[in-house]
């Protein structure tokens, strides 16, 4: 009975912390809606309304996958102690690469849609990988690599190869936007409204649920077996937490960490693919910053599969119940504010929840070696 | 004259225990007060209570006569207190003086930091006590021994005539020592009083004016060095005879299962810290290093099991040759290794235990199955460990930073055994631990050494290298310059091989 209360404890603190970091924010949010001279309980509630619609639901699902994905990629790094700012490049620059080779190819969809994921998952692990050769061989920080391979993926390489690969005319992907040669229909991820209409009304508005969400989820899942059940997840973990004694325990550290990084950029190649395998094509001015909010995803989500998939949803929804603030008379920004806070109130509550842990833990076993000595005593 | 410190019935417990049960001490003005204590006897919490860091449950403490309460540091520092920690509290980036002030600064007006006095006043302490150090050196360029100099003339530019020392030689080497015990007396003759925390017998009996025990957070006697040997010492440490650790008959056999030949190891400077060594270490054989810390042993340990590259020379363990294969290769070849220090090298603080039991063993059953972890299988094994290893733990999920130093200790011993290696390397494998833990790790050596297992102990205990030896080797300057009989040798003449006293001649 004893170790079921200990159970609860733990599980009421684990969860304490994110609901901790979350109320926190939403207080500061409201000190900030305030002070631009708008009132918090209607532009909160106006948010969730917003939010409740279906149209909406798929706005938030089509936004939290790449964000989830992105979180993954970062987080496999962070499990073992690298900071693999490069998904941000490695996405980018997977994305245009997988979506001008899927368009060159004419293959059965069974086929298509692997080969353009695998080309995505290669590009991603290379140009990551690259950055781990660089750390093992030269000593190079990985920080320092990536946010320089950055630089290079989206200012560069991107910028130089959509010039290259851009199509003759406008395409027309739906949008009219401008990009690569579209991908044919057998190589596009279809839209899940069939699914989903199947237990709700019809989706309208001309809302398509990115089929690449399935791709997510496998990658979540994915990530999560890898790190907690496999032998490999182990030695990334053991390197992480004590790099020394995991080489000591016959971990190859320099292995480890190329490795570790092909891995993540392998994730991250998979970021892209809601934009090129749902619209059909890469355009010409895609949406960014996805690598660096995906590094907040795993933080807030702390790591963890399921942790990062309701980051991302949080993220997600912040990001398009933006556009309703603007009624309750404060501007969209505020939402950009709002998930700094976050970040900041959930690296606080998180901080504070580990040291009640920790000394939740010492208690305990210092409680249970009083006990065994008493047993002893009495025996 | 009052008492520089009195206290009377201190009490502090935490959840779980008593870490100080009413603590009676007094330590006269001017002189050097040693409290000596197996881990976990509450030495630590004492100093803490003394600086401030925490306030006692009960009893009262005085501070030259005049009762006191010490809300933090800063009440301790205002009474003449200064603490000298153990692990250094100096910032690397700034030069000697500006560490010295730091928080402290004499200011001119406008807020300038007054550079000028604060040298002046730096050179008045450092000379007034004989602590030689450069105000203009960087700290990260400094020597461990110059760094707690510096920590020393912090405390007394505060104006400290109090102060403690919390384990000061645990970080030094030994002419290290030597000097910082010559600037305790040099401190002591200008007036200052010296409470100094540490364990190693021998050298509180050498400075120590009065030795305080500490046993279970109780004082259990005041002695003066010249009443006691430093067995009586241990005796009254540890509160019974003292368990030694006894081979017993020979198990040697003939069979050679680790052989190393002229072996040489390079540090990262490329300095060659280990010179062609060669020894061998047959089945059921029990072979000690005996050496000073620092003489090539710490570098003779990591080419043995892999971490650092053989410059030259060849290892081979049980007929196989090592000298190239990886870590890991040995590892599953049946190389056991209960490292140095077990926090650094053995532990993984934050994961359950049962994913440190499997730390180095995650490539074999029960831990692994295939390509995964068999959660299961490991976590039955580390049951299985705990139990026969006597764990002191309520589960094998609990996280291994919440066990005592002791069974942390007979966790990694008891992973390593239940291995059955074919070889052991044992580094200082009872250091920090208490006597219980430490007869329970003797006691698991030599069952192994019975089933043939062969073992290289290195270890700065000499009374553990004679009692558990089968043959010991001196290490001195990176060479093996003696081979001595433990049955035989005594520390005495063991020592003077280890500090070279007699030419090792015999080598």
């Amino acid at each position: 009975m004893n170790t079921s209360t200990t159970v609860w404890r733990r599980i009421l603190l684990a969860a304490a912390a994110p609901v901790a970091a979350v109320l926190l924010a939403l207080v500061l949010s409201s000190l900030v809606l305030l002070v631009v001279g708008s009132d918090p309980l209607d532009a909160f509630g106006r948010m969730v309304r917003h939010a409740l619609r279906l149209e909406t639901m798929v706005d938030i699902l089509n936004r939290a996958t790449p964000l989830y994905i992105s979180g993954i990629a970062a987080a496999v790094g962070f499990r073992m102690g690298l900071f693999n700012i490069g998904v941000e490049g490695q996405y980018l620059l997977a994305a245009i690469v997988a979506a001008h080779v899927g368009a060159l190819v004419a293959l059965p969809a069974f086929l298509h849609i692997p080969f353009i994921v695998l080309v995505a998952m290669t590009v991603g692990a290379a140009y990551s990988g690259f950055a781990g050769v660089l750390k093992v061989t030269r000593g190079i920080n990985e920080v320092i690599s990536t946010i320089m391979l950055n630089a290079i993926a989206v200012s560069g390489l991107v910028a130089f190869l959509i010039n290259r690969w851009q199509s003759g005319g406008a395409v027309t992907g739906g949008v009219g936007r401008v990009g690569t040669e579209p991908i044919p229909s057998s190589g596009r991820i279809p839209d899940l409204n069939g699914f989903v209409e199947l237990f709700t009304r019809e989706i309208t508005q001309g809302k398509r649920l990115t089929g690449v969400l399935v791709i997510a989820v496998l990658a979540g899942v994915v990530f999560h077996l890898l790190i907690n059940r496999t032998r490999f997840g182990y030695d990334l973990r053991a390197s992480g937490i004590n790099p020394i004694a995991a080489q000591v325990g016959g971990i190859p550290p320099k292995r480890m960490i190329v490795m570790a990084m092909i891995i993540s950029g392998a994730f991250a190649g998979l970021v892209g693919l809601t934009e090129i395998m749902h619209i059909g094509f890469f355009p010409a001015n895609p949406i960014q910053g996805l690598g660096f909010t995906g590094i907040a995803v795993a933080l807030l989500g702390r790591n963890r599969a399921v942790g990062a998939a309701l980051a991302a949803l949080l993220f997600a929804f912040l990001d398009v119940s933006s556009g309703v603030l603007q009624f309750s008379g404060a501007p969209r920004e505020i939402v950009v504010i709002m998930q700094g806070i976050i970040i900041l109130a959930a690296v606080i509550a998180y901080e504070v929840a580990r040291r009640a842990r920790e000394r939740e833990e010492a208690r305990t076993a210092a409680e249970a070696l009083e006990v065994n000595e008493t047993e002893e005593v009495v025996a | 004259m009052a008492a520089a410190i009195e206290l009377i019935g201190i009490t502090k417990r935490f959840p779980g225990v008593v870490a100080n049960d009413s603590v009676n001490l007094v330590v006269e003005e001017g002189e050097i007060h040693a409290i000596c204590g197996e881990n976990g006897a509450g030495k630590s919490t004492l100093m803490k209570i003394l600086y401030g860091m925490i306030q006692p449950d009960e009893g009262v403490m005085r501070v030259e006569g005049q009762e006191v309460r010490f809300a933090s540091p800063l009440d301790a520092i205002a009474a003449g207190i200064g603490m000298v920690h153990q692990h250094f509290m100096l910032a690397d980036q700034l030069t000697v003086l500006e560490n010295v002030i730091l928080g402290a600064e004499p200011t001119r007006s406008g807020g300038r930091i007054d550079f000028d006095s604060a040298e002046q006043e730096f050179r008045r302490v450092a000379e007034a006590y004989g602590l030689v150090v450069d105000p203009d050196d960087l700290v990260e360029e400094l020597e461990v021994g110059e760094r707690q100099r510096v920590e020393i003339i912090k405390v007394l530019f505060r104006g400290a005539r109090i102060l403690i020392l919390d384990e000061p030689t645990a970080v030094l080497v030994p002419h290290e020592v030597e000097e910082l015990f010559r600037n305790m007396r040099e401190l002591k003759e200008e007036g200052s009083t010296l409470l100094f925390i540490d364990h190693k017998l021998d050298e509180v009996l050498a400075i120590a004016d009065t030795i305080t025990v500490l046993r279970d957070g109780k004082t259990v006697a005041t002695v003066k060095p010249e009443e006691v040997t430093a067995h009586d010492l241990a005796e009254l440490m540890v509160g019974s005879d003292l368990p030694t650790p006894e081979a017993g008959e020979s198990t040697v056999r003939d069979e050679i299962a680790l052989e190393v030949a002229d072996l040489t190891v390079q540090d990262e400077d490329e300095r060659e810290v280990v010179h062609s060594v060669s020894f061998q270490v047959h089945k059921g054989e029990v072979l000690g290093i005996a050496g000073v810390e620092g003489n090539g042993q710490a570098e003779l340990i990591e080419a043995l099991i892999g971490i650092t590259p053989a410059a030259s020379g060849r290892i081979s363990m049980d007929g196989t040759d090592i000298t190239n294969l990886s870590v890991r290769a040995r590892r599953e070849l049946g190389l056991g290794y209960i490292p140095q220090d077990r926090h650094r090298e053995g532990l993984l603080l934050p994961s359950p235990l049962w994913e440190n039991a499997a730390l180095g063993h995650q490539t074999k059953p029960p831990y692994a199955k295939g390509i995964w972890i068999d959660r299961k299988g490991a976590r039955e094994r580390t049951e299985e460990i705990v139990a026969e290893f006597d764990v002191r733990t309520p589960g094998v999920d609990t996280p291994a930073h919440a066990l005592s130093g002791g069974n942390q200790q007979k966790l990694i011993v008891g992973r390593e055994m239940v291995a059955e290696p074919s070889v052991l390397i044992a580094g200082h494998p009872t250091r920090g631990i208490d006597v219980g833990a430490q007869a329970a790790v003797w006691d698991d050596i030599r069952e192994a050494r019975r089933a043939g297992m062969a073992t290289l102990l290195v270890s700065a205990d000499l009374d553990e290298l004679i009692g558990l030896s089968d043959r010991i080797v001196v290490m001195l300057r990176g060479r093996l310059v003696a081979t001595l009989d433990p049955k035989s040798v005594t520390p005495r003449e063991l020592g003077a091989h280890m500090t070279g006293a007699n030419g090792g001649a015999d080598a």
